[in-house]
């Protein structure tokens, strides 16, 4: 097989809607094995909500991810938690559990799924949180943590079983530049080094074009553009370069016009 | 009108699903017990919590129920110049009611609303997400435990309930009005038999699964609540549901039992 062109993911007409909201609309496209690819989108286009239907989590109103050749959304529980050992995945938020330490989060998923002993567990623990830098925490608990520090502890948890796929939502946001610039390149030698495939959530510019194999941009609730950052950057569509140049909404800038459309009802 | 006959009915829905989804819970823990792995340390843990949780107020709960019980009784047997039968008078109604009930209606202020807590805000903090996505059931890994240690925890509380009680009314009866020490005791243990301990048990067993099948439910379930609240509003409000409904299940089984097996 050639991996360049095997599908890790396929995404087929997805649409998803909250009770009567729709969120995302006929979705379509492809995730390569061993490639990163980056979702992008302003805030609340539903790249969190896409990102729980690859993991299994919510299911679409209709359409179909294959995913390494499973159909997820219409997989029984078995098969979706064979996929799942697979998968590491790194919330927006963390979700550590907060009644274990840093250390015993990330060693979690080597006990439950594993039988090797003490030692080793120790040992992969080490290595995972020492790529993260969070060795001289291991010990605090998730409450003791900062921002960057729960993000960076969620990572080493997600790659501790070596997965296939690897799904981060935004895992640079919060992080100081050096962290971000450590964790993008720790990204990029798990691709190289793991052969793992990458999807990454993200808003930061500098990131995005560091790590990305690819890049799709999520808005209005369907895909506006998937191509590599080559082409993103060559894009014609006004809201792409609007994303991109960090252009701020029309309402901000003609603040006039914004300000009369937001006392419209008070005056009448 | 229609809105309001609308309102009802919709309610009356999603209380119907809710119970439904609850049983399913139990259907689902109790199937996936009998498959390995077997854990007992988790179990242990939780029994430990709930029981450690809850036996302070359960000692102090139980000697006050037992003190006002023999002070109740005495006056009322004196009037009959019956006041031999206060140890088995004592003992019968704590063994057979207030010990299960009392019991329970304390777990579940003590440990129901914090199991309820502690899964709600792993519901909306995406932890048991997290656990789905490591394919570790969370069912399995988070409430099973839970639910086993409550069905134990909840006899071994009401035992504790049990002898404190009795030793309340023992010494109402005994130290502060001078009844006979023998009469006492062995007025209890002529009148108790067999059939009014099983009861106690039973009744303790079924509710300390229903207060923590309901208590897990409900924090387990808070995505699927009513309004699909988040946030610490939503943990607050299944919580405060939790511990309501649980102990209005409680009352209502244990009337259940009493008509049944009288
Ligand atoms: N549980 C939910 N119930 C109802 N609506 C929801 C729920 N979760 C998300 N939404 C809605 O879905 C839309 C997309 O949300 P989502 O979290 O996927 O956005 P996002 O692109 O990840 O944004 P951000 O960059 O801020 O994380 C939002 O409009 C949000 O209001
Ligand atoms: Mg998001």
């Amino acid at each position: 097989m050639d991996t360049a062109t095997t599908n890790a993911i396929e995404i087929r007409d997805l649409v998803v809607d909250f009770g009567s909201r729709r969120i995302l609309e006929n979705i379509s496209f492809d995730i390569h094995q061993g490639e990163i690819m980056v979702i992008m989108g302003g805030s609340g286009a539903g790249k969190s909500t896409l990102l729980r239907c690859l993991l299994g989590l919510k299911a679409p109103t209709s359409g179909h991810i294959h995913m390494l050749g499973t159909d997820i959304c219409h997989a029984t529980k078995t098969d979706l938690y064979k996929m799942r050992e697979k998968m590491g995945v790194a919330f927006q938020g963390g979700a550590l559990f907060t009644s274990m330490s840093v250390a015993e989060n990330i060693q979690l998923p080597l006990r439950e799924h594993t039988n090797l002993d003490e030692n080793t567990i120790q040992i992969m623990t080490r290595i995972k949180l020492d790529m993260v830098n969070m060795l001289p925490h291991e010990n605090l608990m998730p409450s003791e943590l900062s921002g960057g520090m729960t993000k960076r502890a969620a990572l080493a948890r997600a790659i501790i079983m070596d997965p296939k796929l690897l799904f981060f939502d935004e895992p640079s946001a919060g992080l100081d530049p050096i962290t971000s610039a450590e964790l993008d390149e720790l990204i990029i030698k798990l691709k190289k080094s793991m052969k793992m495939t990458i999807v990454v959530v993200t808003h930061e510019l500098e990131s995005v074009f560091a790590i990305a194999d690819r890049i799709a941009i999520l808005g209005d609730r369907e895909l506006i553009q998937i191509g590599t950052p080559h082409e993103i950057k060559a894009s014609c569509d006004k809201r792409v370069i609007d994303l991109l140049n960090r252009t701020p909404r029309e309402s901000i800038v003609d603040s006039d016009a914004h300000l009369k459309r937001l006392t419209r009802n008070a005056q009448s | 009108m229609i809105k309001a006959i609308n309102e009802l009915g919709s309610n009356v829905l999603a209380s119907i699903e809710q119970i439904g989804r609850t049983f399913n819970l139990l259907v689902i823990i109790a199937w996936k017990l009998t498959q390995p792995p077997y854990q007992i340390y988790p179990i242990i843990k939780q029994m430990y919590f709930i029981g450690a949780r809850s036996l302070t107020v359960i000692i102090i709960s139980g000697v006050t129920i037992g003190m006002v019980l023999g002070l109740q009784f005495y006056n009322t047997l004196e009037r009959f110049g019956s006041v031999g039968v206060l140890g088995s008078a004592v003992a019968l109604s704590i063994i057979r009611e207030l010990g299960p009930v009392m019991t329970a209606l304390m777990v579940v202020g003590r440990a129901g609303s914090a199991i309820c807590a502690e899964l709600g805000i792993m519901r909306i903090s995406e932890q048991v997400d997290a656990l789905e996505c490591m394919a570790i059931a969370p069912d399995k890994y988070l409430v099973a435990p839970k639910l086993v240690a409550g069905i134990l925890s909840v006899p071994l509380l009401n035992f504790v309930f049990n002898v404190v009680a009795i030793g309340g009314g023992y010494y109402v009866g005994v130290v502060l009005f001078g009844m006979a020490e023998g009469s006492y005791i062995n007025g209890m243990i002529d009148s108790v038999v067999w059939s009014d301990v099983r009861l106690g048990l039973m009744k303790s067993l079924i509710f300390g699964m229903l207060i923590t099948l309901i208590c897990c439910a409900k924090g387990f379930y808070l995505h699927l609540s009513e309004h699909g609240s988040k946030g610490a509003e939503g943990v607050s409000r299944v919580t405060t549901d939790a511990v309501v409904i649980s102990s209005i299940a409680v009352l209502f089984c244990d009337f259940l039992i009493g008509a049944v097996m009288s």
